[in-house]
């Protein structure tokens, strides 16, 4: 446990505050917040992973909506069809895809490296939403009609921030992995788009390491950051079914 | 009652949830201002008729009229209804105070007046202090009161409770009534309450609304529906009570247990077979001056029951028949007992042998309840002679008849018990068949509710008519 799990991070964060002779020094974060194509990729990383989780929140939610109401879905089999895809090696995906825009002719670029990122994060939005709605207590939504809210006013009143739980799960699960991705975005843009991944790695594989594990201190920071955020949201969610 | 004294008329109403019937045909009218119970066991349908009343479910067939005016096609958050439901359901997301301002936000309702009536309705539930509280954070009695308060803030014309109180402990529900009656009283709307508890369903109600099996068994006043139960349905769910068979051989007068006792019921046929119901509580028990008893008997057994005894005696005849009675008469006892004409309650019998509709299957058998029978050729050669396949019967069979076997398999059918009365002496089942049909069966033997049973009737025990006079007794 230790050796596998904290060693590692232990060691992320001796090489990120050393230099290549073992000195210990903060120039591999100065040079990281002075580089400004390395900030760039930053800030693009950023905000691939805002369009991709917005973008799979606003797929994924009337999915999981769909999927959870008993009179538009009657089988766990659907479910099961949406769900299946999350067990699949990402990279067979990822491959995959490159292969169906081949098939299209479509050019691969940033459209496909968004199209990649959603395809491949989309279950994981659907099921913790799916979860917390399939579970929600159909007398709230009895509750509400009785006390005069028209079906459309349930939805918004009580079934949204019923699941809200369920979307920042869901949020988490699609954020956090799309932050650090590289392998897609290397294969769909065929490395023409960096994000921050594909820095870590490069600089890994041309034996910066104290540069690479200083970047990708940062990133863990983050990821850090918005956990301890969704933890918050988090307390009653357990009880009820998200996935975090 | 003059007309628009009605709030809510339901008419012909039916509904089934797949084959099973929980609605049959009903009709009644709920007055303005009044407490009304929907009484029964579970499964009788009187939840499900508060749900199509709050509109969350349609009826299949049937009006549903307030006011004169036909709601049924009318979305539940349109009706001017609001239910408290059992399962409390606050809103886990809103304090107490966004639970009760729930509905008159939807509404549009001013700020401050929504302030003025969330208070009003806080203060009227004791819950004053907890407007801001957390809904998890309370206990279950006091989210029921926030319950209520959520449903009456939107000021409905009437309130529904579905067994708002069932789950409670004994002390909170009985505090509870009391407040829910108070509410009503102030409030002065009409409160349509279902329960299985019927003594909550004495203690609360205007109205009682008695139901099993999808249909209404009786409707009336608590001491109505108490002293005059119409049928042995009412007067074994409501209270305790001895339920005898007797005879009326002329008016007022009524035998049962081998005694004749003065009764005030007048109007039966000479001679009727009759059920006789008699409260516990209204037979007189003493041990001295044995002489003045109308029958005598030895104590079997003595429970306390907190204010009264409660007896069993067995008479010298071989009935035994329970009485309640502030001293406690010691098992062995001999005791002396007599009832009071005006205690005495007597009612029609609904049928008194079996009646199903037969078909001729040949060869010296019968086919009714979804069996095949042989029948004796010498009770029924006359009818029998010529007969064809096919040809239409009725097939006339006493209750004693009916043998119940433990293997189901061990009968021709098989059925469910599903309903037992004792009558002193001796049972008197219900037994329902696969075929959805039932069968009274009166026995010495002990079922219970449930039990699966194999049906046997010997050929000699059926008699056969002709099938002109068939009515609907299926």
């Amino acid at each position: 446990m230790l050796m596998f799990v904290v060693l590692p991070l232990v060691m992320i964060a001796v090489y990120a505050f050393t230099d290549a002779a073992g000195t210990l020094t903060l120039d591999n974060f100065r040079r990281f917040f002075t580089t400004s194509e390395d900030l760039n990729t930053f800030a693009y990383s950023i905000e691939v992973a805002i369009i991709t989780t917005i973008l799979c929140l606003i797929i994924g939610y009337p999915a999981a909506w769909i999927l959870s109401n008993a009179r538009l879905n009657r089988s766990k089999v659907t479910v099961m069809l949406f769900i299946l895809p999350m067990w699949i090696n990402m990279l067979i995906r990822t491959l995959a895809t490159v292969a169906l825009f081949d098939f299209l002719h479509l050019p691969l670029g940033e459209g496909a490296l968004i199209f990649g990122m959603v395809y491949n994060f989309l279950p994981f939005m659907i099921y913790p939403i799916y979860n917390t709605l399939d579970k929600l207590d159909n007398s709230y939504i009895e509750v509400a009609k009785d006390l005069g809210a028209s079906p459309f006013k349930v939805f918004t009143k009580v079934t949204i921030p019923l699941s809200m739980h369920g979307v920042m799960s869901g949020v988490m699960m699609v954020f956090m992995p799309t932050v650090s991705t590289f392998a897609i975005a290397e294969l769909l843009t065929l490395n023409k788009v960096k994000l921050l991944g594909t820095t870590i790695q490069e600089n890994v594989n041309n034996g910066m390491w104290n540069y690479g594990a200083a970047v990708a201190l940062i990133m863990l920071l983050i990821i850090g950051v918005t956990t301890i955020f969704s933890d918050k949201e988090d307390t009653r969610a357990n009880e009820t079914g998200g996935l975090l | 009652m003059a007309q628009n004294d009605v709030i809510i008329r339901i008419e012909h109403l039916s509904k089934s949830f797949g084959d099973k019937r929980v609605l049959n045909d009903i009709n009644l009218e709920i007055k303005r201002g009044e407490f009304v119970t929907l009484l029964g066991p579970s499964g009788c349908g009187k939840t499900t008729m508060l749900r199509i009343i709050a509109g969350s479910i349609s009826a299949d067939e049937g009006i549903i009229s307030m006011e004169g005016e036909d709601i049924s096609g009318i979305p539940s958050y349109r009706r001017p209804f609001n239910t408290v439901f059992q399962r409390y359901a606050l809103f886990p997301h809103l304090d107490v105070y966004d639970n009760i301002a729930f509905g008159l936000k939807l509404k549009k309702i001013p700020r401050d007046e929504i302030d003025r009536r969330v208070r009003k309705y806080l203060k009227m539930v004791n819950m004053s202090d907890y407007e801001d509280r957390d809904v998890e954070s309370l206990s279950g009695g006091q989210q029921q009161r926030i319950a209520i308060a959520r449903a009456l803030v939107n000021q409905p014309r009437v309130l529904l409770l579905d067994e708002p109180l069932a789950a409670l402990d004994l002390k909170m529900r009985k505090d509870m009534q009391m407040e829910l009656k108070e509410m009503h009283r102030k409030l002065g709307i009409t409160f349509i309450y279902v329960t299985h508890d019927q003594e909550e369903a004495l203690t609360l109600s205007d109205t009682i609304v008695v139901m099993n099996e999808g249909l209404v068994q009786q409707t009336g006043t608590p001491t109505d529906i108490y002293n005059e139960p119409r049928n042995e349905f009412v007067a074994d769910f409501i209270g305790e009570s001895n339920i005898l068979n007797g005879i009326i051989p002329c008016d007022e007068k009524v035998q049962f247990i081998y005694h004749e006792f003065d009764c005030v019921d007048k109007g039966f046929e000479p001679d009727e077979h009759v059920n006789v119901v008699i409260r516990p509580e209204d037979i007189y028990i003493f041990s001295e001056h044995l002489d003045k008893a109308q029958f005598t008997g030895v104590v079997q057994s003595c429970i306390f029951k907190g204010v009264h005894y409660e007896m069993t005696v067995l008479t010298k005849e071989g009935y035994e028949i329970m009485v309640q009675d502030y001293n406690a008469f010691k098992p062995g006892l001999e005791v002396g007992l007599l009832i009071r004409p005006d205690d005495i309650h007597v009612m029609h019998k609904e049928c008194l042998r079996n009646s199903f509709a037969a078909e001729y299957a040949g060869d010296g058998k019968v086919s009714f309840l979804g069996g095949e029978w042989p029948v004796d050729d010498t009770a029924n050669s006359e009818i029998l002679s010529g007969a064809k396949e096919g040809d239409r019967f009725i097939a006339d069979v006493e209750f004693r008849a009916v043998e119940l076997m433990d293997e189901s398999s061990e009968g021709t059918v098989s059925g469910k018990v599903f309903f037992i009365l004792y009558k002193g002496n001796h049972y008197f089942l219900t037994v329902k068949t696969n075929s959805g049909e039932k069968v009274y069966v009166q026995t010495d033997d002990v079922w219970d509710k449930s039990d699966l049973v194999g049906i046997k009737i010997s050929p000699e025990n059926i008699r056969l008519r002709k099938a002109e006079e068939e009515r609907g007794q299926a």
